[in-house]
């Protein structure tokens, strides 16, 4: 039975061009099927990235006004924490002094801050994401006297870049303009 | 329907429509199974019924869980101190995770004894690997819902391994997340995968028992059953013994659910949240330390993989490592190419055998030390011998081990003697099976 339907079914388009055009067909539709499956997956995945009033809470404005000069405050930020230092001169000298270039993450510390005296950074540590200490007086600051980050052991500098240790970037400086001498607004 | 095996006529009413009875008789009693299996043989049961045990604890959980960053630990704290009997039902949830993984070990190192992931049953086993990674997926995201500081700062390392990936992991990561770093959106959805991820364990475990059913459980002699004297029916004779060992199981179990319930946890899941301050030591669950140790053994200073500098970090590696060591159970079938099935005539493989299970221990004390000298050194050197053995030892055992001879049926060892302390008892041979 199939095999004298498929006699007919040749006889009637003739082998060669009726494969073809059914070949045509079928890729056609089945690249049709797979274009709607994925417009019909994406708001399925899509629906898990940052919703609106989560982007909407991402910025913040932070007042310099109390911070002393070689001070370090840390202030919440998309729910991670920002540190933000005013670096005394002699700290912002040694940080532009390091030879960048052999570094893992190489960046001169002048590309790092819009003005010298003020180090924006995230605090998150570009390993696998904890707090690296030293915003504190009393923490550790490890071997080049920015930040320590206890998981694995991550040393960064005074201006945040990863000097020993497993992290691979440096502490990413968010976006942020100063709206005034004293105010800055992050994100 | 007269003719029907079942006396009982509502039964075989029910059989002759919906052939449920029938399908039991044929899975449980008939189900000839080999008569020498050893007490290594509990713990694919036993994992069963902990997962029973597990799905009724959850579901209790949650019908007194809040996911929410603001309310997650109080609720919890509520289940210990107000709802009646939330103590023990977060208690046996809680310890029941661990227990979990400790009998799954053992049906893991059972297999690779005894060889039981060797034809016909590569199926079987790489099933078995899907539920072991389901559960470690299930086990992480449930660590987070008490929203202690480990269950915060376990999920924020946990999810930023996928941030190693090149070019797309931090959308990825974003993605996971719900917002810029793990927050009330990554609670709620992992509360829905948790609660989801156990039943789709089920229909995994359903598959494993199918393929199982197939070919029949192997045996520590590691030679097929040959003729009915070498096999008994599975009920009544394995349903006791495996409610004895759940027994004996079950004594243990209770043993830390009473007496040491916090025991294999840590004190600072006890502390509430706090995004802005990193727990000076972060160690995961027991049953991730092996996982751990591997995935921080590739420190910026090994130099190993410097030819894919441009694209391989150490913080990649180590991922990659630690996905590694479970692919390497997925390839283990046609890695190991002996033909012979049981330690027990493999008098090389033994010895290397014993010394993976050293090698996991170490790796396993590795990972809840501090990431420094001697521990970094150590862990890289267990690391490299774990993966050692997988890829190296056992493909160059299959080629110049030589084996000893197996006996010609399983019976043959038992009714010449052979069989130790049970020799009298298996004398008389089974009339019929
Ligand atoms: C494969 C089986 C399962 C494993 C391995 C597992 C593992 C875990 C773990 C390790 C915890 C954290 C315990 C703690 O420190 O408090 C947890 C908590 C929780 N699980 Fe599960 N779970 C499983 C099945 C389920 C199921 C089926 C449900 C719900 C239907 C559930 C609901 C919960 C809830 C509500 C919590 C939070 C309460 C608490 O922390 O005690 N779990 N789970
Ligand atoms: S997270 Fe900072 S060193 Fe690993």
């Amino acid at each position: 039975m199939v095999s004298s339907g498929d006699t007919a079914e040749e006889a009637a388009h003739g082998a060669v061009e009726g494969e073809t055009r059914r070949d045509f067909l079928m890729l056609a539709t089945g690249a049709f099927g797979a274009f709607g499956a994925a417009a019909a997956a994406w708001p399925l995945i899509h629906q898990m990235n940052p919703a609106a009033d989560t982007l909407a809470a991402s910025t913040i404005e932070v007042n310099l006004e109390p911070i002393q000069p070689g001070q370090r405050v840390l202030v919440k930020w998309r729910g991670k924490p920002v540190f933000i230092v005013r670096r005394t001169k002699e700290q912002v000298k040694e940080a532009g002094a390091v030879n960048w270039s052999g570094l893992p993450d190489p960046e001169p510390d002048s590309k790092r801050t819009q003005k010298p005296e003020w180090l924006i950074v995230v605090g998150v540590c570009t390993h696998l994401g904890c707090i690296p200490s030293g915003s504190k007086p009393s923490e550790v600051k490890g071997e080049f006297g920015g930040w320590f980050c206890p998981c694995h052991g991550s040393h960064y500098d005074t201006s945040g870049r990863i000097r020993k240790g497993p992290a691979p970037k440096n502490l990413p400086v968010p976006e942020y303009k100063f709206l005034s001498d004293k105010l800055v607004k992050i994100g | 329907m007269s003719d029907s095996k079942f006396k009982n006529p509502i039964v075989a009413w029910i059989d002759y429509r919906l052939p449920v009875f029938t399908f039991m008789e044929h899975e449980l009693h008939e189900y000839p199974t080999p008569k020498n299996l050893n007490y290594w043989w509990n713990f694919g049961s036993l994992a069963g019924i902990i997962l029973v045990i597990m799905i009724v604890t959850g579901i209790i959980l949650s019908m007194h869980y809040t996911p929410h960053t603001a309310l997650a630990f109080d609720s919890v704290e509520r289940i210990m101190r107000d709802v009646n009997y939330g103590w023990l039902i977060r208690y046996v949830h809680m310890n029941g995770a661990s227990a979990f993984f400790i009998v799954v070990f053992i049906h893991i190192f059972r297999g690779l004894y005894f060889g039981s992931y060797k034809s016909p049953r590569e199926l079987l086993w790489m099933l078995g690997v899907v539920i072991l990674l389901l559960m470690m997926a299930t086990a992480f995201l449930g660590y987070v819902l008490p929203w202690g500081q480990m269950s915060f700062w376990g999920a924020t390392v946990i999810t930023n391994l996928f941030s190693a990936i090149p070019i797309v992991g931090d959308t990825i990561v974003t993605l996971l997340w719900g917002g810029f770093s793990v927050d009330n959106p990554t609670l709620n959805r992992f509360f829905s995968l948790h609660f989801l991820l156990p039943f789709v364990i089920v229909g995994v475990v359903v598959l494993h028992i199918v393929a199982l059913h197939q070919h029949g459980s192997g045996n520590p002699i590691g030679i097929d059953t040959k003729s009915p004297q070498d096999t008994i029916p599975f009920h009544p004779y394995y349903t006791i013994k495996d409610l004895f060992g759940l027994g004996v199981f079950l004594i243990f179990f209770f043993g830390f659910v009473f007496f040491a319930p916090n025991y294999l946890g840590h004190p600072d899941n006890y502390i509430e949240a706090n995004p802005l301050v990193t727990p000076p030591h972060i160690v995961p669950e027991w049953y991730f330390l092996p996982f751990y140790a591997i995935l921080r053994s590739f420190t910026a200073d090994a130099l190993i993989f410097l030819p894919f500098s441009w694209l391989m970090t150490a913080k990649l590696a180590g991922v990659l490592a630690m996905f590694a060591s479970i692919m390497v159970l997925f390839i283990l079938p046609w890695l190991d190419h002996s033909p012979v099935k049981s330690a027990r005539f493999r008098p090389i493989y033994k010895q290397f055998y014993w010394l993976l299970i050293i090698d996991c221990f170490i790796l396993g004390i590795c990972g809840a030390k501090p990431a420094e000298a001697p521990w970094t050194y150590i862990s890289q050197a267990a690391t490299a011998y774990y993966f050692l053995h997988f890829l190296v030892i056992i493909p160059l055992l299959g080629f110049f081990e030589k084996t000893k001879p197996l006996p010609t049926s399983i019976s043959e060892p038992v009714l010449k003697g052979g069989g130790g302390a049970s020799v009298a008892a298996g004398a008389k041979p089974m009339e019929k099976a």
